[in-house]
């Protein structure tokens, strides 16, 4: 899946497979319920945007948050006024965060590097203050925006009496999930999961297309030399406002689907930490290639959700084999690195990553690839050589 | 009228008088030298061609267009190609990625969103590429990534780069800067060939003098920032004035 060898259609349909069976293959971890599934392929599809900005043009954004956040806001007023058919909803969210992102990217993209990332962070901040102030008729402050019984939703029958309604597909509703027994494996098919699932496919069909275009050249020419690129003919500024649009409607999309599965919204989705989240499961993955983002979010997400479960009498569970002294030191120690404390491991593998692993995880697994197949890169490497000896007597002629 | 038309230009940073009422005038299809001293204002003068830099006062006309105010890629969809001291390469990028980019930019314009094309369809912008890779001998790389390269081999590209737009005029910057003898005739030979085979314009910044008059239709000699004489190779060695430009860098 790693190799170049490998068409790009092969690793659509790998994918495609994959993503249609993370019920069955995350159940014997005990991931395999509903709302961590939903995470898996909204934030994937999250990373998969952030990593169009950052990955192919370098520009490090550190308030995509603020995307994520306008789009749940977009998706659940939508609920309120319009309809709970989710088509609409989403539909406002990637517009609406589409055109923050562009009014956004119009004034950051006036400068680069640090100076970039900062005033991304500048306007994530604001966003999420006003949130909690000026802005609190849209979005209810604290309490954040809810569905309630007496919204208009012109398009719906009109419901006064009994639960609040929830969000569906043409009537097919995104809680809906039937528990299939495999070989005594519990699997919960949840209509949610692959809803999203689908625009993960779609999102990832549509990165790859840009990779693999002009436009995507492009981008990465500004990547390695924005300069260069500018006494080549091209105003590289259109498209990395393009590219930081088009991610930034990535990002709505994912906001809008968390409200699609989960109908509220509120103003911590924007805080900045939510911001750096996504910039470490794009690194975490891999920059720049296609499949790293998606494998980082589903590897923070999943991190999070098992590691933030354990306490110190689970730990204490595991060393319990061992003399009590030690055992109360190693609980001690270890403790300190899950529960509330997971974001600690998630700072060390992070760092161990960065370090030794730049391409991130996807670069580890083709080391590993690379380890095996030695004998099939052998040869590369010797026409590699050859090319450049062929090199050398041209330079010297 | 030249192709170039450089009249009255000034250019300061701060108390220093980088560019002292420069006149230039470029004929069509002919090789310009500028030559001068370290520090007599070449670059500086070349900047204000291509955009980097503004003069504060006075004109550059190309093709009778005026250049002034214009940024860098506009400059360069009007047809100036630009070669750097140090060459500009887009090095994490292939060999033939890197003439790609500058001839998609010829075709499309300084801007086009086409994120369902595909780079794999274009072989005509492909086949234009390896043409041009091949002109500077360079074909049998072009899979490689470019940052593998020797300097030699990156100025070549970067040349193949520039004329893959086929640009009506083409600045180089000491394109021989840092080369061996060798590479240097090499470098010599595949600029007189490029001169030769298609109309175009060069202006060239020299500081080898053996490149200069192997190559130079015409010479403009630079001394702090002052152009002290304008004319042919063969009347600029004797030259009384040039020699002592040369000689005051030699004793410093
Ligand atoms: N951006 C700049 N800011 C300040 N001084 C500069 C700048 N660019 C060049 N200079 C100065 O202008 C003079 C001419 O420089 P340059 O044009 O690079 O000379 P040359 O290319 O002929 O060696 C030098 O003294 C240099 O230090
Ligand atoms: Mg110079």
């Amino acid at each position: 899946m790693f190799g170049s060898k490998i068409s790009d259609t092969t690793t659509l349909i790998l994918f495609v497979i994959v993503v249609a069976l993370i019920p069955l293959l995350a159940a014997p971890l005990g991931a395999g319920y509903p709302a961590l599934m939903q995470f898996f392929a909204i934030f994937g599809i999250l990373a998969i945007g952030f990593n169009i900005l950052f990955g192919l043009t370098g520009y490090l954004s550190f308030g995509h948050a603020a995307f994520l956040g306008v789009g749940s806001y977009s998706a659940v007023w939508m609920f309120k006024l319009l309809s709970m058919n989710v088509i609409p909803a989403l539909i406002l969210s990637i517009l609406i965060a589409g055109v923050f992102a562009l009014i956004i990217g119009f004034v950051s993209l006036r400068r680069s590097g640090i100076y970039f990332s900062i005033l991304t962070l500048a306007f994530a901040q604001m966003s999420y203050k006003l949130a909690y102030s000026v802005l609190t008729p849209i979005t209810n402050g604290e309490t954040g925006l809810q569905l309630a019984l007496d919204d208009p939703r012109i398009l719906d029958s009109a419901r006064t009496s009994g639960q609040l309604p929830t969000p569906n597909l043409f009537g097919l509703d995104m809680n809906a999930t039937r528990v299939v027994d495999v070989l005594g494996l519990e699997v919960q098919l949840n209509f949610g999961y692959f809803f999203s699932a689908a625009f993960l496919v779609l999102a990832f069909w549509i990165a790859m297309r840009i990779f693999r275009s002009p436009f995507g050249l492009m981008l990465k020419a500004v990547k390695t030399n924005q300069n260069r690129l500018n006494y080549t003919g091209v105003n590289t500024r259109p498209y990395t406002l393009a590219a930081f649009v088009i991610s930034g409607m990535y990002a709505g999309l994912a906001g809008g689907l968390l409200a699609c599965m989960d109908p509220l919204a509120g103003a911590e989705r924007m805080v900045w930490t939510a911001s750096g989240e996504i910039v470490l499961m794009t690194i975490l993955g891999g920059a720049g290639t296609l499949l790293g983002p998606i494998i980082g979010a589903t590897v923070i997400k999943f991190a999070e959700a098992k590691l933030s479960k354990f306490n110190e009498g689970v730990v204490h569970g595991w060393f319990d084999f061992l003399p009590d002294g030690l055992a109360d030191v190693l609980t001690w120690v270890v403790a300190k690195f899950v529960g509330d404390g997971w974001h600690l491991t998630l700072g060390l593998v992070f760092m161990l990553v960065v370090t030794f692993l730049p391409g991130g995880l996807v670069e580890g697994a083709r080391r590993i690839g690379g380890y095996l197949g030695r004998r099939g890169q052998k040869e590369d490497l010797e026409q590699l050589g050859s090319n450049v000896q062929g090199g050398k007597t041209t330079a010297a002629e | 009228m030249g192709i170039l038309e450089v009249q009255n230009v000034n250019k300061r940073f701060g108390g220093l008088q980088a560019l002292d009422d420069v006149n230039l005038n470029v004929e069509e299809n002919t090789v310009h030298a500028i030559i001068g001293p370290n520090g007599a204002g070449k670059s500086t003068l070349l900047n204000c061609f291509v955009g980097r830099l503004t003069p504060d006062t006075g004109t550059v006309m190309f093709d009778g267009q005026s250049l002034i105010g214009r940024k860098p890629h506009e400059i360069n969809q009007m047809g100036v190609s630009r070669v750097f001291q140090t060459p500009e390469i887009f090095t994490d990028l292939t060999i033939l990625e890197n003439v790609m980019i500058p001839s998609f930019a010829k075709r499309d314009g300084a801007f086009k969103l086409s994120p369902f094309a595909a780079v794999k369809a274009e072989s005509a912008i492909r086949d234009h590429a390896e043409d041009m890779l091949g002109q500077v001998g360079m074909l049998e790389k072009r899979h490689m990534v470019a940052s593998a390269m020797s300097r030699g081999d990156k100025r070549r590209l970067e040349m193949a780069m520039c004329l893959a737009q086929s640009p009506k005029l083409l600045l180089l910057d000491e394109p021989t800067a840092g080369m061996a003898r060798a590479d240097t005739n090499a470098t010599i030979d595949l600029l007189k060939q490029i001169a030769d085979s298609r109309p175009i314009t060069f202006v060239v910044i020299e500081h080898d003098m053996h490149v200069v008059f192997s190559l130079a239709d015409r010479i403009s000699v630079l001394a702090q920032g002052h152009v002290i004489v304008e004319d042919h190779p063969s009347n600029i060695k004797g030259n009384p004035k040039v020699r002592e430009a040369y000689l005051g860098d030699a004793h410093e």
